[in-house]
Formats: C-alpha cells, structure tokens, sequence
C-alpha cells in the first residue's frame, strides 16, 4: 500500500510542478523517478525517454506508466498515471471554471489578448524546433549557417509533401503522419 | 453545452487523436483543430485559441490540460473525465505492453525508420496549423495582438527564452493594455 501512495506521490508532483509541457518535465521526472527513489537506472531512464519519442503521448505519462509496471505491475502502471493526471486535472478544472464564468469581464479578456499571439508563437519556435530536427538531425540552438548542405532531402521532400497535402488537399493530419513514418521505412530501405 | 455531440463521440475523438500524437503535445493541439474546429465545427478557432493559451499556462502535460479543457468547454465534467480518459488510455495501453520487451522495440530497424520519418510529417502539421493561426492574427486582430506575436516569437526562437517567461509576459502586457483601455473608458462615460 505504501509503495502505490508513493508511486501516486512522486507522479503527482511532476504533474504538478512541470509547466510548459514536454521536456521541462524531464529534469523533474528524473529527480524523482531515478535520484529520490531508485525506480529506474540512469539508462532505463534514458532508454524510456528513447521510447517515449517513438511512442504517442506525453513524455510524463509514458514515464508514469513504464515505472509503474516496473514496480508494481499493471495496478503500478495506472496508479502512477493517475498521480501525473488528478492534481493537474484539478488546477486544469479550477482555470476552465474561472474561464467560463468570467470570459466576457475585462480581466480575462486582456490576459488571453495577450497570451493568444504569444501561444501561436511558442508552438511556431517548438514545430520549427522539430522540423531542423527532422531535416538536420542537430537540436535548433546548435544549428547555423553551416549546416545548410547537411540537409536530409528525403526528410526536406517528405516535409514539403506533406505541407502541400494539409494546405492545398486538406488531408487528415493522422495520415499524413503515418505516411511519412511509411517514407521513412522506405527511404531508410533503399 | 453542445447538442449535436455525445460523450462517446468525444472519447472516440480524442482516444483517435491521442493515440497518433507522436512528438509531443502541439500535434494533439493541431489534430484537436483540425477535427473539433474546421471539420465538426464543434468549436470557434478563437476558442480553440483560448483553450490552448490556458492549457500552457497550467502545470502538467500540455496535451492532457488541452483535452481537460476542450472537454469541459464542451459537455462539463462528464466531458472533462471522458476526454482525459481517452487521451490517457492510448499511452497507458501501448507503453504498458511495450515495457515487456522495451529493449528490443527499441532497437528494432523498421521502428526507427518509421519514427524518424514521422517527424517531417510532425512538422508539418504542427507548422501548417501555425500558418493558419498566424495568418488569422495577422489579418484579423489589433496591432497590439501582431506586436506580441512578434515579441514572443523572437525572444523565444532567437534568444531562447522560457516558456514560463514568454507566458507570463506577454499575459501581463495584455492585463495592462485591458486595464488602461478600461480606465480610459470609465473616465469617458463618468
């Protein structure tokens, strides 16, 4: 019983404490899943977080899980996901009330007027972030002007394919997905 | 509250999203765009907006507080706990298989090939939704909304600035803009 109050514990501190999403989370998750509490080694951890970028979902969940099975097994693997999931659940639902009953007054309307652009923004910096990723193989502060000719072209033409599909046929965005892990077979094939 | 949807549409909607979300929380956000906006029309794109700026904004994983959120917006808290349940189900059953045999899922060549073909497509998608909402913004808001865009985009792309920083600027500079806008309108009428 202690062991699942402490598995709910550690995940629910990481639902709670990481902001910005993704791999903010990961200097959290390692503290308590690794330094406090020796779940995982340095390498498992590693290795899940390997996993976790060729398997759907958020890093945090995805590590919630795979620690949870680890030690406790199945009921491990959804108490730990539940801890990452209640707590943010409830700030979450607390924000979407206060969203709803006061969108019209002017408090709420000046703080979303500016936080409106900003979040176009930081979405643009993270999809560019991914894209100098999926095309140069280098994380977005390392690159320059240098690394032009190291372009991946197969990557660069699934990219711009996949553009044209969403812009000009309107495609679903799953299957523009799956296609292009299809081109990656094929291209890492031939 | 929205007639023309039940609460087993929205977890089959967002378990679909969920489970194809490769590379992190934007692509949810784009996917939910797409489906809950332009094809089901279940949503405003500024809503849409709105639900995404708070979903970054509060603590945990981005794409589980943006399905908490569109959830609740849509049927209350029935919506709320269906679509985090579909958003978190996907991950809990595919990583909880997978850490049986991690290592060698891991290693294995036709994964790879596939995750790393992905990514253009991830791009892709996270960049075309980027282009329609900016484009949005730029015809269609304030001068002050395409002055925060700006700003965030490049304090947070050229000079790396945090995501917590970049939110909480660009939400006060709008609290102040509303404030005086106020101000200047009460002193008008009094």
């Amino acid at each position: 019983m202690m062991l699942y109050l402490q598995l709910f514990w550690s995940f629910a501190q990481i639902g709670l404490f990481s902001f910005g999403g993704g791999y903010a989370a990961l200097p959290i998750i390692q503290k308590q899943v690794v330094s406090v509490h020796h779940w995982l080694t340095l390498q498992e951890f590693m290795d899940i977080l390997a996993i976790s970028q060729m398997t759907p979902g958020p890093v945090a969940i995805n590590t919630a899980t795979f620690v949870g099975m680890r030690v406790l097994g199945l009921p491990g693997a959804i108490t730990a996901t539940l801890g990452c999931v209640v707590p943010s659940f409830m700030v979450v639902l607390i924000i979407a009330y206060f969203y709803n009953k006061y969108k019209n007054i002017w408090v709420m309307q000046g703080l979303l007027a500016g936080l409106r652009p900003a979040t176009v923004s930081l979405i643009a910096t993270s999809g560019l972030g991914i894209l100098i990723a999926a095309l140069y193989h280098v994380e977005i502060e390392a690159f320059a002007i240098k690394n032009i000719a190291s372009l991946d072209i197969p990557a660069a033409a699934t990219f711009i394919f996949g553009m044209f599909l969403l812009g000009k046929r309107r495609s679903d965005p799953i299957y523009i997905i799956i296609g292009a892990g299809f081109l990656g077979i094929v291209f890492a094939l031939f | 509250m929205h007639k023309s949807m039940s609460l087993t549409q929205l977890f089959t909607a967002t378990f679909r999203l969920s489970a194809f979300t490769f590379g992190g929380g934007y692509v949810i956000i784009s996917m939910m765009r797409r489906n809950f906006v332009e094809d089901r029309k279940w949503l405003q794109e500024e809503e849409m907006l709105d639900l995404t700026a708070l979903a970054q904004s509060a603590p945990g994983a981005v794409a589980i507080n943006a399905s908490i959120l569109t959830g609740y917006r849509l049927l209350g808290y029935p919506g709320a706990l269906v679509a985090v349940f579909g958003t978190i189900l996907p991950p809990l059953i595919l990583l909880s298989t997978i850490s049986f045999f991690y290592i060698q899922f891991k290693e294995n060549f036709y994964i790879s090939a596939f995750m790393k073909g992905t990514s253009a497509g991830v791009a892709a998608v996270i960049l075309d939704m980027v282009v329609r909402m900016a484009k949005k913004i730029l015809t269609e808001e304030s001068f002050f909304a395409i002055a925060i865009l700006l700003l965030s985009f490049i304090s947070s792309l050229f000079f790396g600035a945090d995501v917590r920083l970049v939110i909480f600027g660009s939400g006060l500079l709008g609290l102040l803009r509303a404030y005086y806008a106020n101000r200047k309108f009460k002193g008008v009428r009094s």
